[in-house]
């Protein structure tokens, strides 16, 4: 798989990473590189096999319905960057 | 005292030659003479190592310390630390004080251990060579023009260096074996779902596995034994009693059968590192294994499904990090797109931001089945293909790495050849299965690692097999002239 | 040209779980910002989800009550997508295989006909946070307390053909999901949410037209104007010769008016893959077997029980099963019999409904429960007063006066049944009005009301109104 500058420019913005136009060239060709990479499987017949999530056959465990958390926002907005009368704050969101 | 293994230091702490105290300014005197010239930890926390030795003496005079008591030893800085900066060798995380503790971290100072402080690692454990920290590269100890292998590149040196006795380190595709081989030590990738992956911050959720790393297989034994068990805070956490890992560990391996893949032993493996590996084996016969040559044709495949599904995960697992409740912000965002943006092209390094690309491509509209799902179904065929060995053999072994440990600046330009040094220790991931990787030999005097693999939940074996094989052997004894 | 609307709707039900679906924080509503908002909650690093059995079970109670399939094997899934309320940068949602297959729910419209509509699917996620769009140094505020608790969303086919049906089958989802114990259906609080999505098409075609998603209904008031409006302007854009957008659409309330939300527009591409951190969910015949044993009767069954079997009108079943614990009340005041069904319906209907509406009480906190009106009914069954000062006895029960009897007792209000009382009483009226007795007697039947009114006031409103009636008709006659 080859990619072009413009399914860069899509990838990165997916993936909310800004990116300099003049390094874009180098993640053209390094993420070409990863993906020429992974185009190996291809070739290989995998009709009838079941994709594996987990390496091993286990079921999802349940959890009590019980309240075992209490408040600790103190704490925890201690190590926010931005925040405001126990609110996080971002710039404007426009809806 | 640094050139002891921790089983010894065990033993010294248990019959009152040493206390907890003694040993824990020794090894913050050694990280402070030398983590300079390693750049091995990131993190130091004398003050309250020592107040945990004081708590370890304490408790060993109360008569209730068990054999990891007062033992100190360093965290890879993956694992949350409550009250200590986590930064999982990241900008985006260098001024995150973790408001808890890993499931290990809690477990291991629980044992009474004392930790000194947060090893260098890969950014967010990406990487082969600890060459993509935010707190640069780590020497290897055996030559400083060398890498240390990675992830956990810190926590091998440093055990390497005898800056600590042992380390925690998290095995994704092979970062704790692949460094283990580079430095010279003992490190083990468990059984997925055997060590709690709760507070230890997610690479690729499927194949990350928390294991520890020392001097010997004996002091992994130890430490597993600690680190082990069922957490209800981890779905993928297996409720399975532990084993006794240090009772089998003098067992005799007489008859056991062990396998030897073509596929390791091929095209882009060093013939001195081949070599050196069948003089491994050959000691292992001596020991009463029986050898066997098996062919595992899939293994092939283990590097490319690897690498739509790490980085489909880790872009995901890595959304969280968006500037808004910790973490790196960037300056003065414009709006919401600009806050995304710029705090992660700021806060991730260069091969963050290539896995999370790659990660949201091979995951994006018209692409999935033919990348994410085309590998999900190779890993299946690969696990089936370990299984049905296991059928046959009792153990597979073979190098750790194709080659001893690279210069530094190698690979950093191109990323492809550096994810090929991971042939032989990523399939054990897509499979889940447990690995050990022990030091077996020098070629131009660096170390060489012998990896064997074995069934789900058999890290006792593993164990058994390296600890013998370490009985008869004294490389994993050696250690680097500038830091004996 | 005839135009015909074709509705599915998106049901977010918000499940009455005591923490949250995949961490132990409390879920409890109008909590400080953050407070309820733990390392899981927030996405922190490291931290992993675990699943709430009792949100498990209450996806397989709708489940079993819509006669769906039960998915044996359920996944969770990761919807990646970035926004500000939205922590971990991934909603925990379920795609390939949901915890509820397809089934189906009967409606009943206005005129008393009923329906079917398909059930595509429920599926069990985790909800958002909340943006406060109020000033915060020119910021917007993220309150994370909603984040992580759990939603059961329903999804029904495109089987609705106009607003009405639509918001026949929301009531009857709402309904349900409440008869079940799963969801308290506040909609103010947005415990329960309706999404709605709405496409035209000419009458007889068989293609539905392109369709536009409605968002931010919270009442079933408004969930009927917004499909309306939605309905009229889409028929206007395709008359005009112009093409309908696909697109989500925000109901303002205020304007009565739909609108394209700007952010939402961008096509979005949510690569769900499987959750990593979660395991497959896996449900054996044991627990689904205890769950139905669980299942109250459902609002269709006791529906038509009580028009069966209780002789009620279909509106008055309807109106009582429409919630459970009205039915329940209305049940409890039957007395194990000893009052009949419709007099029973009649004030659970008009009196206490009535009243509690008139003073914005919900049934849980009337004053009068199903006990003391069922003391109070079997009063006006066995005749000890009548209708009328029943009315007054609720009044007084309602003021917190005490029981039925006690406060018949207390006010001597017990009916006057003894005959030649109400004779006497009768003798007297009659006596006092010689004028209206001629008149009445000369043709003017109409004034027998007036004496009756004249005895009751003599009575104190006491007098049994049967038996005065036939003794004042008879007396009257001469």
């Amino acid at each position: 798989m080859t990619l072009g500058i413009d399914d860069v420019k899509a990838i990165a913005h997916l993936a909310r990473i800004a990116i300099d136009e003049e390094t874009l060239p180098t993640h053209v060709k390094n993420l070409s590189s990863v993906l020429a990479l992974a185009d190996q499987l291809k070739a290989t017949d995998t009709d009838g096999v079941e994709p594996m999530a987990h390496p091993l056959d286990a079921v999802q465990r349940l959890r009590d319905d019980v309240v075992t958390e209490s408040d600790q926002r103190e704490k925890f907005q201690s190590i926010a960057p931005a925040v405001q009368d126990g609110l996080y704050l971002v710039p404007k969101v426009v809806e | 005292m640094h050139d002891k293994t921790l089983a010894e230091l065990s033993r010294l702490l248990a019959e009152g030659s040493t206390t907890s105290v003694e040993l824990t300014r020794h090894f913050l005197d050694r990280i402070a003479a030398h983590n300079d010239s390693l750049n091995a930890l990131i993190t130091v926390t004398a003050d309250s190592a020592l107040a945990a030795a004081e708590a370890a003496d304490a408790q060993r005079a109360a008569g209730n310390a068990g054999p990891l008591c007062g033992v100190p030893f360093v965290h890879k800085d993956i694992f949350c630390t409550d009250g200590v900066r986590t930064s999982c060798a990241s900008k985006m995380l260098d001024n995150f004080i973790a408001p808890y503790d890993a499931t290990v971290v809690s477990k291991l100072s629980e044992a009474g251990m004392v930790c000194l402080g947060k090893a260098n690692m890969d950014e967010f454990a990406m990487g082969s060579s600890n060459e993509s920290s935010y707190y640069g590269a780590v020497k290897n100890p055996w030559n400083p023009d060398c890498v240390p292998g990675g992830s956990s590149g810190g926590s091998a040196a440093l055990v390497a260096a005898g800056l600590a006795p042992a380390a925690t380190g998290t095995d994704t595709g092979g970062s704790i074996r692949q460094p283990s081989a580079f430095c010279g030590i003992t490190g083990i990738k468990p059984t997925y779902g055997r060590v709690s992956r709760y507070g230890m911050i997610a690479f690729a959720s499927s194949l990350d596995q928390g294991g520890p790393m020392a001097r010997s297989a004996e002091d992994c034994a130890l430490l597993l034994q600690a680190m082990a068990g069922f957490d209800e805070r981890d779905s993928t956490s297996v409720e399975r009693p532990v084993e006794d890992y240090s009772a089998s560990l003098g067992d005799s391996i007489e008859g056991l059968r062990i396998g030897l893949p073509e596929e390791y032993f091929g095209e882009g493996l060093d013939p001195a590192v081949a070599e050196t590996v069948r003089a491994a084996v050959a000691e292992l016969e001596k020991l009463g294994a029986v050898v066997k040559k098996i062919s595992l044709p899939k293994q092939a495949l283990g590097i490319p499904a690897y690498y739509i599904v790490a980085p489909a995960e880790a872009s995901s697992n890595l959304s969280r990090f968006d500037g808004v409740r910790f973490g790196h912000r960037c300056d003065a965002p414009a709006d919401l797109e600009d806050l995304y943006k710029r705090s992660r092209a700021e806060g991730f390094g260069e091969e963050v931001q290539r896995r999370i690309m790659v990660g949201a491509y091979v995951l994006s509209a018209g692409y999935y089945d033919a990348y994410y799902l085309k590998a999900q179904k190779i890993r299946r065929l690969i696990r089936d293909e370990f299984l049905e060995a296991f059928n046959e053999v009792d153990v597979i072994a073979g190098p750790t790495t194709p080659t001893t440990a690279f210069a530094l600046g190698a690979k950093t330009d191109d990323p492809v050849a550096m994810y090929l040094n991971d042939i032989y220790t990523i399939t054990a991931n897509l499979a889940g299965l447990p690995g050990v990787s022990l030091p077996c030999g020098f070629v131009n005097d660096m170390p060489v690692g012998l990896q064997l693999l074995s069934g789900h939940f058999t890290e006792a074996r593993l164990l058994n097999v390296a600890h013998r094989y370490q009985q008869v052997t004294d490389w994993h004894r050696r250690m680097p002239a500038a830091y004996q | 040209m005839q135009w015909e609307t074709v509705i599915g709707l998106e049901i977010h039900a918000q499940l009455s779980s005591q923490s949250k679906i995949f961490s132990g924080s409390a879920i409890a509503f109008g909590a400080e910002p953050n407070t309820q908002a733990n390392a899981v909650d927030l996405g922190m690093p490291g931290v992993l989800p675990v699943l709430n059995k009792a949100v498990l079970a209450m996806a397989v109670k709708f489940g079993l009550a819509t006669g769906a399939q039960i998915g044996r094997t359920s996944v969770f899934a990761r919807k990646n997508y970035f926004y500000p309320d939205l922590p971990k940068g991934y909603q925990i949602s379920q795609m390939d295989l949901p915890i509820v297959g397809p089934g189906e729910v009967e409606i009943t419209l206005e005129d008393g006909s009923s329906k079917i509509v398909r059930l595509t699917r429920a599926h069990l996620e985790e909800d958002a946070g909340k943006s406060l769009h109020e000033d915060y140094s020119g910021m917007s505020g993220i309150d994370l307390n909603r984040a992580g608790t759990p939603l059961l969303e329903i999804v029904s086919e495109p089987d609705m053909r106009s607003a009405k049906e639509a918001v026949a089958y929301a009531r009857t989802i709402h309904s349900l999901v409440r008869y079940i114990g799963i969801c308290d259906g506040n909609m103010q609080e947005g415990s329960f949410r309706c999404d709605a999505n709405v496409s035209v098409r000419l009458k007889g075609e068989e293609e539905y037209g392109t369709r536009t998603e409605i968002k931010n209904v919270n009442s079933f008031r408004f969930l009927e104007r917004a499909i309306n409006f939605e309905v009229e302007r889409q028929i206007d854009v395709l008359e005009a010769g112009k093409s309908v957008v696909q697109e989500t659409r925000l109901y303002d309330a205020d304007l009565d008016e739909t609108r394209s939300m700007r952010s939402k527009e961008e096509a979005n591409d949510y690569r769900y893959f499987p959750d990593p951190d979660l395991l497959p969910v896996v449900i054996d015949d044991a627990f689904i077997d205890s769950l139905r044993s669980t299942l109250p009767e459902l609002p269709a069954a006791r529906r038509a029980r009580f028009i069966s079997e209780l002789g009620l009108s279909a509106e008055d079943a309807g109106t009582l099963t429409a919630d459970r614990e009205l039915a329940d009340y209305f049940e409890a005041a039957m007395c194990g019999g000893k009052v009949k069904a419709k007099l029973a319906a009649n004030w659970v209907i008009v009196e206490l409904t009535g009243r509690l509406n008139k003073e914005n009480l919900s049934l849980a906190d009337s004053p009068v429960d199903a006990g003391a009106l069922g003391q109070l009914l079997q009063r006006i069954s066995d005749n000890t007063i009548s209708g009328k000062i029943a009315k007054q006895v609720f009044d007084a029960m309602w003021a917190g006066e005490g029981s039925a009897d006690e406060i018949i007792e207390a006010k001597g209000l017990v009916q006057i049944t003894d005959t030649s009382a109400i004779e006497a009483m009768c003798d007297e009226v009659i006596a006092a009005n010689p004028s209206q007795v001629e008149q009445y007697r000369g043709g003017k039947d109409k004034l027998l009301g007036f004496f009756v009114g004249q005895v009751m006031k003599a009575s104190g409103g006491k007098a049994n109104p049967a038996q005065l009636n036939e003794i004042l008709r008879k007396k009257l006659q001469g």
